[in-house]
């Protein structure tokens, strides 16, 4: 399994349209990041005018931390449709260039290719994410210096330094679950198609229609929200409060989780008797 | 309606067995099947005594096939390709094996090159090249001279003759071309709405039918008289200039030669066409 599932990285790393997403990450946090060191008093004024003339404001505010925790926030939603170029193609860019054939004619089980698949498509996942985290972290604390993490929700949380690394660990941990949602579902539409724009379009086009299905107030839809996935694309954030809401933080790793065992377990269902006929 | 129904074909090791039908009759589908790409509505389908879904490693592990055209990663070299698909069948795979498979085809000079860059003859050769790479006893080529020019065909049929002749390779030639079966296989099988036909050896099948004989001689109005002398049980067709068109079985050539010689006819030369279309034509129109 091992040499398979580096057959599937080594051909997913051979394609250009792997590095559009890591390019297209680290061009949006370096021009966030510019854009803040410029700017950035100014923001930081915006984010805290309710709140100054209640408390008095010092020390290194605009820090790494801040940098990409507000990095993280922007980002988190448009991440997936990055990863679908990717795990979008999986099966179906076998299908267009024909090299199903030559895979599935090779004495290893569909199971076992798919297996290969999976893994690859969360380590890449898991990548993109890492990449995220480390870039805007990285150059957040080169560019900002260190220094306390504020947090404005309903209320405003400041974190001590040494109370922030584990939270944005466990942060990267929550995003990357909900990005292997999105990768799960590209990868059973790819399954489904012999063309790789199909499944991509797909996992967006569901991706939006359920984004904007939560935010319509009507009874019926808003009953069905919290069994949506993308209620949970931004669960990373749950871990930036105090205390931390670990029944919440548990709802939305096992809903997620549920997602993801639908979507693959559907997809090795429906591919061990599907017809290769590209 | 079955694409496929009842289908029992008998190949021997060490056979070139040439596997012939008309576009529809079943034969990618016969292939796709052998190959696990697609599946049976009902019933099941043996390989080297085993049921092929069942012992499917056990199976594959001793076949290699191109299917339809060989496609590959556009964007790696040939020789990558080849390392990617021997190690996904779980072969140790070393540069000196795929370089000698590369050599074989005739690849081994663009091993370095992508595969985008390579012809459709290339692609065809480096198909051969991925079927042969995990050492298999059984190659099965789907209609591997499609689309190539005559040199390109005749490439690859030197190649697979090569492939049973001196690597001791089992062929399991699919084609719509007769003349290529007729040149390369040992045993063939013709199938028409998946189902068989005919199956057996090639020469027997053949020389058991007429062939379309064109003899060119100095004076074939006298050849014509003289055919009509001879004992033989077939018919002459027609006369275009010096060319005497007559359908016979191939034990009545040597007499009518023989018989035109010894009555000072010049013989220029006699061209046994043998119309394997015909053949096949007429037995397929007896099943339908």
């Amino acid at each position: 399994m091992t040499g398979l599932v580096g057959i599937e990285l080594y051909k997913i790393f051979r394609k250009w349209r792997t590095y559009i997403g890591f390019i297209t990450i680290a061009v949006i946090v370096l021009v966030i990041e510019i854009s803040m060191l410029i700017e950035g008093e100014n923001y930081l004024r915006f984010l805290t005018r309710n709140l100054s003339s209640i408390f008095v404001f010092e020390g290194n505010f605009l820090n790494g931390y801040v940098m990409s925790y507000l990095v993280m926030g922007a980002l988190a939603i448009h991440i997936p449709f990055l990863i679908t170029l990717v795990s979008g193609d999986l099966l179906a860019g076998e299908a267009t260039a024909g090299t199903y054939r030559m895979l599935i004619t090779r004495p290893i089980t569909r199971m076992q290719l798919l297996t290969a698949k999976v893994i690859a498509a969360t380590i890449y996942t898991n990548l993109m994410v890492a990449f995220l985290g480390f870039i805007s972290l990285g150059l957040g604390v080169v560019l900002f210096g260190t220094g306390e993490l504020i947090v404005i929700k309903d209320v405003l949380f400041i974190f001590s330094q040494d109370d922030i690394l584990w939270r944005f660990f466990i942060a990267y941990g929550i995003a990357s679950l909900s990005m292997m949602v999105v990768t799960s579902m590209a990868f059973f539409f790819s399954s489904l198609v012999e063309n790789a724009i199909g499944p991509i379009v797909s996992t967006m086009a569901v991706i939006i229609v359920f984004y904007i299905l939560s935010n319509i107030n009507v009874e019926l839809l808003q009953s069905l929200k919290p069994y949506m996935f993308t209620t949970y694309m931004q669960s990373w954030n749950i871990v930036f409060t105090d205390p931390v809401e670990m029944s919440e933080l548990w709802n939305a790793v096992l809903v997620q989780s549920i997602h993801i065992v639908f979507f693959l377990g559907l997809t090795f269902y429906l591919f061990r008797k599907k017809d290769i006929t590209s | 309606m079955h694409a496929v129904a009842g289908l029992d074909l008998n190949v021997y090791e060490g056979d070139v067995f040439g596997f012939l039908g008309p576009n529809g009759a079943g034969k990618s589908t016969t292939i796709r099947m052998l190959m696990t790409l697609i599946f049976p509505t009902a019933g099941e389908i043996k390989l080297f005594g085993k049921d092929i879904y069942k012992e499917r490693k056990y199976i594959l592990s001793r076949v290699g096939a191109i299917v339809e055209k060989p496609d590959f990663y556009g964007y790696l070299s040939a020789y990558k390709n080849l390392e990617i698909l021997a190690r996904t069948s779980g072969y140790p795979v070393t540069k000196k094996r795929i370089m000698e498979i590369l050599e074989m085809v005739g690849l081994d000079k663009r091993y370095k090159s992508k595969v985008k860059t390579f012809s459709h003859g290339m692609k065809q050769r480096l198909g051969i090249a991925q079927a042969l790479i995990h050492d298999p006893q059984l190659i099965i080529l789907d209609e591997p001279t499609t689309g190539l020019d005559p040199q390109g065909m005749k490439e690859i049929r030197e190649l697979v003759i090569s492939l049973s002749k001196d690597h001791k390779k089992t062929i399991f030639l699919s084609s719509h071309i007769l003349y290529e079966v007729e040149m390369i296989a040992n045993r063939m099988v013709i199938i028409n709405k998946g189902q068989t036909v005919i199956e057996g050896s090639v020469n027997e099948l053949l020389d058991a039918t007429e062939a379309r004989v064109n003899i060119e001689v100095d004076d074939p109005q006298k050849a014509v008289q003289l055919i009509g002398e001879t004992n033989f049980n077939g018919k002459i067709d027609s006369v275009t200039g010096n060319t005497v068109i007559l359908f016979a079985h191939k034990s009545d050539i040597a007499p009518i030669n023989k018989k035109l010689v010894e009555n000072g006819l010049a013989v220029s030369s006699i061209v046994p066409t043998r119309s394997l279309e015909e053949y096949f034509l007429n037995l397929t129109e007896k099943v339908e």
